[in-house]
């Protein structure tokens, strides 16, 4: 069983979708990274919060996982480029006949599973999609 | 730098080997190599061992001094070091042998690489296969190895047309070439109708695009070119060896349906071999899963980009085929005990260049190429092997 501490110091990060931006290139990053790859020592990071809003570039309903990844079967992932640029994994709470590539998602704060019965729940962010009007 | 031959191989079978202990099959693939290479063990100077995860698999780390010690090495004192990039861990072992006679500091190095899988259950193995990728932030939103294969194969479907047919046929080829080889795990045919009615595991992957678990170990034994020909009649040199990295995560990569460790490698393999894609005669890729073997042909330049799925469909990468790929059977036939998988590929393919491949044995094979990777591509070793 993991420790609290790991879930813990990634709050930020899983909750609120904050990562990270280099100034000196402009590039966002998440999750947070401390060294901006392309201009390593020349950069310069600060955080910066997501605003939570993008379109599935590929995805996959599981139909099959192991248990202790908490997970009800089927679900869908999908990876999201964020509207700022950058890309995350993210589980996409939908119909399976609903997702497409290029489909608006949004962020909510959700459950993202529990170390056992007696362990702790942990939280995070997951993707809905956007209603279209 | 010196020029460096193989000059010894051996394999356990891969599959349940529920009767053999981790030590018990590297140890077997081990002595089976020394004996191939005709030495006696003594003038061993080093051992590489390649393994993604003996500590959760069989709770034991330290493997390195362990093999060596099972191996009848443990008085010689000899340098014995475990190496590990995920599923690329037995081509790590390779590479770093490879360095170690090619620098000059040792002669005689053996290169291995093992897995026993089966001691945990198979949901226990299916999660330590996410370890490969990243824990924090793919594991832990869902994301399983199929998860992220079949992401890259609905990005390959919808850009280039790909289809689930055409992944089908790679399983149903690489088990087509496995029915002829001895330490296959699944030596049987399979047809693409199979693969297409097996269970989704993660759309629009099936069941039987995917490889499987499995025990097992190789290795292969390096000494400089110039003293090949003591050793044996038939050595196989390395002609290129190389390593190279890319993000752990599927999601910060550049593009989804291409490796760009995969390319680098190859690329950076074929100049120091000097020769073209073209050239090569028979090649061993990491079909992981069905997706992966069709965008490995891609990237290692045997296919143009995106023509993977239809030259696979119309037979040319079967044994006979404009470039046969996998005529062991591949990952998905021989099994993936996964830091094995690296060293089992170099020696199909010396067996292949030395011309003992039987009923599996490719044409004229003259230069042969491997390809592994770890995880979802964060890791690509490639090596090519020649007769001359």
């Amino acid at each position: 069983m993991a420790s609290t501490a790991k879930f813990w110091r990634e709050q930020a990060a899983r909750y609120n979708l904050e990562g990270t931006r280099c100034l000196t290139c402009g590039s966002f990053f998440f999750p947070p990274r401390a060294i901006c790859p392309r201009c390593r020592r020349k950069g310069e990071i600060v955080p910066y919060r997501f605003k939570g809003t993008g379109e599935v570039i590929t995805y996959t309903t599981v139909h099959q996982a192991p248990r202790n990844l908490n997970r009800q079967i089927p679900y869908t992932l999908a990876i999201i480029r964020l509207d700022e640029g950058t890309q995350l994994l993210s589980e996409v709470i939908c119909d399976p006949e609903e997702i497409h590539t290029g489909m608006r998602v949004r962020a909510v704060f959700r459950k993202l599973g529990e170390e056992g019965e007696r362990g702790i729940i942990y939280y995070g962010t997951k993707f809905v999609p956007i209603l279209q009007t | 730098m010196r020029k460096v031959a193989i000059i010894g191989i051996g394999n356990t079978p891969f599959g349940e080997l529920w009767d053999r202990s981790f030590r018990d099959i590297a140890v077997e693939a081990g002595v089976k190599a020394i004996e191939d290479a005709g030495i006696s063990g003594d003038e061993v100077e080093a051992l590489y061992g390649g393994n993604m995860s003996a500590g959760r698999f069989v709770e034991q780390e330290h493997i390195g001094a362990l093999i060596a010690d099972y191996s009848g090495l443990a008085e010689l004192h000899i340098p014995a070091t475990r190496v590990e990039a995920a599923c690329a861990s037995g081509g790590l072992a390779l590479h770093l042998a490879f360095l170690a006679v090619a620098s000059g500091w040792y002669d005689i190095v053996i290169a291995a690489g093992v897995e026993k899988m089966t001691d945990v259950s198979e949901d226990v193995a299916n999660d330590l296969l996410v370890s490969s990728v990243d824990r924090e932030w793919e594991a832990i939103c869902g994301a399983t190895l199929p998860a992220l294969f079949a992401q890259m194969a609905r990005a390959h479907m919808q850009k280039y047309g790909t289809t689930e047919e055409q992944m089908a046929k790679v399983a149903a080829k690489n088990h087509a070439n496995a029915v002829h080889n001895p330490i296959a795990q699944y030596r049987r045919q399979l047809s693409i109708d199979a693969v297409l009615a097996s269970p989704i595991v993660a759309d629009p992957l099936h069941m039987l695009d995917c490889s499987s678990i499995a025990d097992g170990a190789s290795a292969v034994v390096l000494c400089p070119a110039e003293d090949a020909r003591r050793y044996t009649d038939s050595p196989i040199y390395v002609k290129a060896s190389v390593q190279a990295s890319d993000s752990i995560a599927l999601h910060d990569r550049r593009e989804i349906t291409t490796m760009d460790a995969t390319v680098f490698a190859a690329r950076e393999a074929y100049k120091r071999a000097s020769i073209e894609p073209s050239q090569i005669s028979v090649a061993e890729v990491h079909d992981s899963y069905t997706i992966a073997e069709i965008m490995a042909i891609e990237d290692l330049g045997f296919f143009d980009k995106g023509k993977g799925g239809v030259a696979t469909l119309e037979g040319e990468t079967e044994i006979g085929g404009k470039i046969p790929i996998n005529p062991s059977g591949g990952l998905k036939a021989c099994g993936h005990p996964l830091g094995a998988t690296g060293i089992r590929q170099v020696t199909e393919i010396v067996t292949q260049l030395r011309g003992e491949a039987g009923k599996r044995q490719v044409p004229d094979a003259s230069t042969g190429l491997t390809h592994n990777i770890g995880g979802t591509g964060g890791t690509a070793i490639v090596h090519i092997l020649s007769t001359t």
